[in-house]
């Protein structure tokens, strides 16, 4: 059967990891290519870059990053931020991404999944989106969250999936930060609505908020978060074997 | 030396990097005088079947592989690139592969339960079957690999040398003297992917 995955998500700006890290022997903390190869050698199932840098030399430092990173570690890696075009998509998968991720770019070009998947494969685009209650409703937001785009957030990831994303990420900006466990609500609401995996984001303060998602919603894929790992407040491999401990399936 | 065939489909970058990390020499070309000079052979693959076996009869290299399994060259096939050894393909209709090995390669949907979600994507157990081969070397029966596929190598007989289990047996190795096939992505399955490659090199004779 297949086991429910752990996700390390790393935020890169101008080739550098951006929130500070906490752990011991790494010679460089915030080298993405240092972080990434610590996490692929302890336990991480996948791990996702996001790049939040806003200018050009920037996002060439990323893609240089990226090559470095492919070049030494050798699970699934999966890349985000700053995706707008097809173009895109081809610089960070000739640097060994395995999948893309598409947020504010398909926000503003519905078009954008359709042809990625057209060209790439289902298998390879993943929608991210950020969401956020309002007035009752869940809504999507753009720009790193800033932005409120008005549009239902359901309905919006179905539509994705329908034109071809593989996969989605859900944030949720409401439990993102409180470290009190996932949005389960949300989640439930987007498991129901599409078929493809769903990965969890926002919300992991403990080992237990892992087992509550993965108990209470089993069709929910992977648990993605960051800072509690990059703080070393959850290990990884401690966290899996909790998992493993309470019968949800996990690559030991 | 390894020659990994450039045909314009897969995650080329990731399998030489793979191929660099285990110390083996391994060129990356499209080219049949290149690829002629290699000890062994891997055919990648991503996307859609159809599409891929164009590509590979558009640069004459069908012609090619089949003249180099022929002459006992080990070629290791990884998911699509496995899937195309076989006879055909349903997917999308029905498209002919190399033939190098006796089989079908049909959709996952056709044997597993409804409501599992499709592609079979993500980590699972391999489980060997009682068909050795050299590739499972260093490697542990329940060792994790990665997957991302909708489709399957069917009715290949004693060639299957390891399943995953999705509510289904699903193929996930492939063998037959000096033709190999992985369904999951070695490249992707850390670890125990690496010491997949690693007997695929040590086979017969060094890269």
């Amino acid at each position: 059967m297949i086991t429910k995955r752990i996700i390390p998500c790393l935020d890169v700006r101008d080739g550098r990891v951006v929130k500070g890290v906490n752990f011991m022997g790494l010679n460089d903390v915030s080298s993405p290519v240092e972080l990434a190869s610590y996490y692929s050698e302890h336990g991480a199932d996948e791990l996702v870059f996001y790049d939040i840098t806003a200018s050009a030399e920037g996002r060439r430092l990323f893609t240089d990053i990226l090559c470095e990173t492919a070049r030494r570690v050798f699970i699934p890696l999966t890349v985000g931020g700053g995706i707008n075009t097809l173009d895109d998509f081809d610089r960070v998968l000739k640097c060994g991404a395995d999948k893309v991720s598409v947020n504010s770019g398909a926000l503003r070009n519905p078009g954008l999944i359709g042809e990625a998947a057209k060209r790439y494969g289902n298998q390879c685009v993943v929608l991210s989106a950020d969401v956020k209650r309002v007035d009752g409703s869940f809504r999507v937001f753009a720009k790193g969250g800033r932005e409120d785009t008005g549009r239902e957030a359901i309905e919006w990831i179905r539509s994705g999936v329908e034109a071809g994303a593989g996969e989605v990420v859900v944030n949720s900006i409401d439990t993102d930060g409180v470290r009190r466990g996932f949005d389960l609500e949300l989640l439930a609401a987007v498991t129901d609505a599409v078929s493809v995996p769903v990965i969890a984001s926002g919300g992991a303060g403990s080992a237990d908020d892992f087992v509550t998602l993965f108990k209470t919603l089993p069709r929910v894929d992977a648990g993605l978060a960051a800072s509690v790992f990059h703080f070393g407040e959850i290990d990884i491999p401690t966290l899996k074997k909790t998992l493993a401990e309470a019968d949800i399936p996990m690559r030991l | 030396m390894v020659g990994l065939i450039d045909y314009g489909v897969g995650n080329l970058f990731s399998l030489k990097s793979s191929f660099d990390a285990i110390g083996q020499t391994a060129v990356v070309s499209g080219e049949k005088a290149v690829l002629e000079k290699a000890d062994k052979i891997v055919l990648p693959g991503v996307g859609a079947f159809a599409d891929a076996a164009e590509k590979l009869r558009t640069a004459g290299l069908d012609e090619f592989l089949c003249r180099e399994a022929e002459k006992g060259k080990p070629i290791l096939g990884i998911c699509l690139g496995m899937q195309l050894l076989f006879d055909y393909s349903l997917e999308y209709g029905r498209h002919r592969g190399l033939g190098l090995l006796r089989g079908v390669v049909r959709p996952i949907a056709d044997v597993i339960p409804a409501g599992l979600k499709i592609p079979h994507m993500g980590w699972n157990a391999l489980n060997f079957t009682q068909n050795p081969t050299p590739l499972f070397r260093y490697i542990r029966e329940g060792d994790p690999v990665y997957f991302v596929h909708s489709y399957y190598a069917a009715d290949c007989g004693d060639r299957v040398t390891a399943t995953a289990e999705y509510g289904a047996p699903l193929t996930a190795a492939v063998s037959q003297n000096n033709l190999h096939g992985c369904q999951f992505h070695p490249e992707k399955s850390g670890r125990v992917g690496l010491n997949i490659l690693r007997a695929f090199c040590e086979e017969n004779e060094p890269c």
